[in-house]
């Protein structure tokens, strides 16, 4: 068994928390043998999903893995949290669309930087963001 | 009529009485190797027509083994379709096999249902286990020729993607041939390390060599020039011929500010200007 | 928490980026830097991301706010030695560093800051011919990825 093939699991709850997810997420990538560029793309996405946990969700959790899938291997990134989530999620994935004060990009710039990007959320009952990124 | 055809017959009656539940087990048994890529109902359709078609040819053939033999032919029409599509849903060749295998596990136990033949039952593990090496072989050949594929497409991106430096500061890459989303990537990447690399601050992407352009390879040209400025270099786009600029403009895509010249002449002699270099005589250009 | 230390040379303040930023770190650099551009009467920033893995929507933004900030300071900020991956990955996010200058070094930026200080002193006949094409290829100049 490879490195990477469990699951890990952090705690998204504060700042540290987020710079702790982006070193965790370089350090899988980087054994899964993702390219550079594609590194940065993935890490910068977890950076923006982290910082979404933490500011719209209240702080919850992400879990990170090594997929295997027809013969292509990847690292797989998933946040929940149990905060409001949202009713329109197609509007919280167009650009410049926030709730907050950024600049509405982090859902919509995660999906672009991603192979694959699932985002599932119901008002009230929290948000699960799964982001893939495939060896090239 | 020879021995052998009296227990042919016999089991092409068994197979044609007991069609509809040994398909519906050879499903059953199918559908754990397709895990989730293909609906049950699709495979039904699939494995109930392979299934009438095999058992016409097996009805039909001189020798009922020859997967050859010409009562065959919708079989194996079949079965490269079959073959197909799996490839296409990112099967491998022993996930599609294993699938059609099955079908033996399902008759024998229509021929023999309680198992009574123990001889015959540890021949067929021993089938199982040929089968097995059979496929094992012939995976592995297909997994060779496959990286040698792949190893050729990469060495096709590396020769067709060299970045030269031109000038003190001034770098180029001469695209030739289709862009696509792969191949840009690789010159995008390619070019903005050169860059870095050699400090320079002007890169010329030259698109002589590029027979057309579509609205992705003119955003991917987009994305690396705006990229490129982020780190604090210029890019000038050379070599657009009459037919590509008018392409562009009916697409409507926005070149912006970016900076274009007709022939890669010129964009060195311009990037030569904004560098202080003294250019004296007019360099030779296409349009002259 | 760790503070990104701000460093001057003559009259232009270097920020050299270090360290994986958290983000309160980031809103830290922010007002040390505003406050550091008005005690010493500073002309320039440098912030040098070299060693920076990452940039994303939140240090973008401060990048430009910090820019934002200076000019009305009456500082220039150029923002020196951005990855190509960090490139790369910004042009995909869709982030905009309006009015933040960049260029490839720390020599380089140092470079555009005495330049465009001399610029404002007065700019030679001769420099003066070539601004029309240093206004469409002069590295450095304003980023705008829209």
């Amino acid at each position: 068994m490879t490195a990477g093939e469990e699951e890990q699991q952090l705690p998204i709850a504060s700042n540290d928390d987020v710079v702790r997810a982006r070193r965790l997420v370089r350090s899988l990538a980087q054994e899964c043998g993702l390219s550079l560029v594609d590194q940065t793309k993935l890490v910068t996405a977890v950076s923006e999903l982290a910082r979404n946990t933490l500011v719209h969700g209240g702080g919850g959790s992400m879990r990170v893995c090594c997929p295997q899938e027809r013969g292509r291997r990847g690292v797989r990134a998933v946040f929940e949290d149990s905060g409001p989530g949202m009713a329109d999620p197609e509007q919280a994935l167009t650009d410049g669309w926030t709730t907050g004060d950024g600049l509405g990009l982090g859902l919509g710039g995660a999906r672009r930087l991603a192979d694959h990007f699932e985002l599932e959320t119901a008002p009230g009952s929290g948000t699960r963001v799964t982001v893939t990124k495939w060896v090239r | 009529m020879p021995d052998g055809d009296v227990n042919g017959a016999r089991l092409v009656e068994l197979l044609t009485a007991r069609r509809e539940q040994l398909v519906t087990e050879w499903v059953e048994k199918a559908v754990p190797t397709v895990r989730g890529r293909l609906g049950e109902l699709e495979l039904r359709q699939e494995l109930g027509e392979l299934y009438e078609a095999l058992l016409g040819g097996v009805r039909d053939a001189r020798n009922p083994s020859d997967l050859h033999d010409d009562a065959f032919g919708e079989a194996r029409a079949l079965l490269a379709e079959i073959s197909r599509s799996r490839a296409r849903h990112g099967f491998t060749p022993w996930e599609t096999a294993v699938g059609l295998f099955a079908l033996k596990d399902v008759v024998l136990t229509a021929v023999d249902p309680g198992g009574r033949n123990a001889e015959y039952l540890a021949f067929l593990d021993f089938s199982r286990l040929l089968d097995a090496v059979g496929l094992f072989t012939f995976e592995t050949y297909t997994r060779a020729r496959e990286q040698v594929i792949n190893d050729q497409a990469e060495q096709l991106l590396e020769l067709a993607t060299p970045v030269v430096k031109l000038w003190e500061g001034v770098v180029a890459v001469p695209l030739v041939g289709t862009l696509d989303s792969a191949r840009t990537q690789v010159v995008m990447e390619k070019l903005l390390q050169a860059l870095v690399d050699t400090g320079s601050e002007h890169a010329i992407i030259d698109i002589t060599g590029v027979p057309a352009v579509d609205t992705q390879v003119a955003q991917h040209l987009l994305k690396t020039v705006v990229a490129a400025r982020l780190m604090g270099a210029e890019c000038i786009v050379s070599g657009i011929r009459p037919q590509i600029a008018q392409t562009i403009v009916a697409l409507g895509i926005e070149f912006g500010d970016i900076v274009t010249k007709a022939s890669l002449a010129d964009a060195l002699r311009h990037a030569l200007r904004s560098t202080g270099v003294q250019v004296d005589a007019p360099a030779p250009s296409l349009e002259a | 928490m760790d503070r990104v230390p701000v460093l001057q040379i003559g009259r232009i303040l270097l920020v050299s980026i270090q360290f994986d930023l958290e983000d309160e770190s980031v809103l830290n650099l922010q007002e040390d830097l505003a406050d550091r551009i008005v005690s010493s009467g500073a002309h320039g920033v440098v912030i040098d991301i070299t060693a920076v893995e990452i940039v994303d929507s939140f240090i973008g933004r401060m990048l430009a706010t910090i820019a934002s900030i200076s000019r009305m300071l009456g500082a220039e900020t150029v923002v020196v030695g951005m990855r190509p991956a960090v490139a790369i990955t910004l042009v995909e996010l869709g982030l905009s560093l309006g009015g933040v200058r960049t260029a490839l070094d720390l020599e380089k930026g140092m470079r555009i800051l005495q330049g465009s200080r001399a610029g404002r002193e007065g700019r030679s006949g001769d420099a003066a011919a070539d601004a029309a094409a240093d206004r469409i290829l002069s590295p450095g100049r304003d980023t705008d990825l829209r």
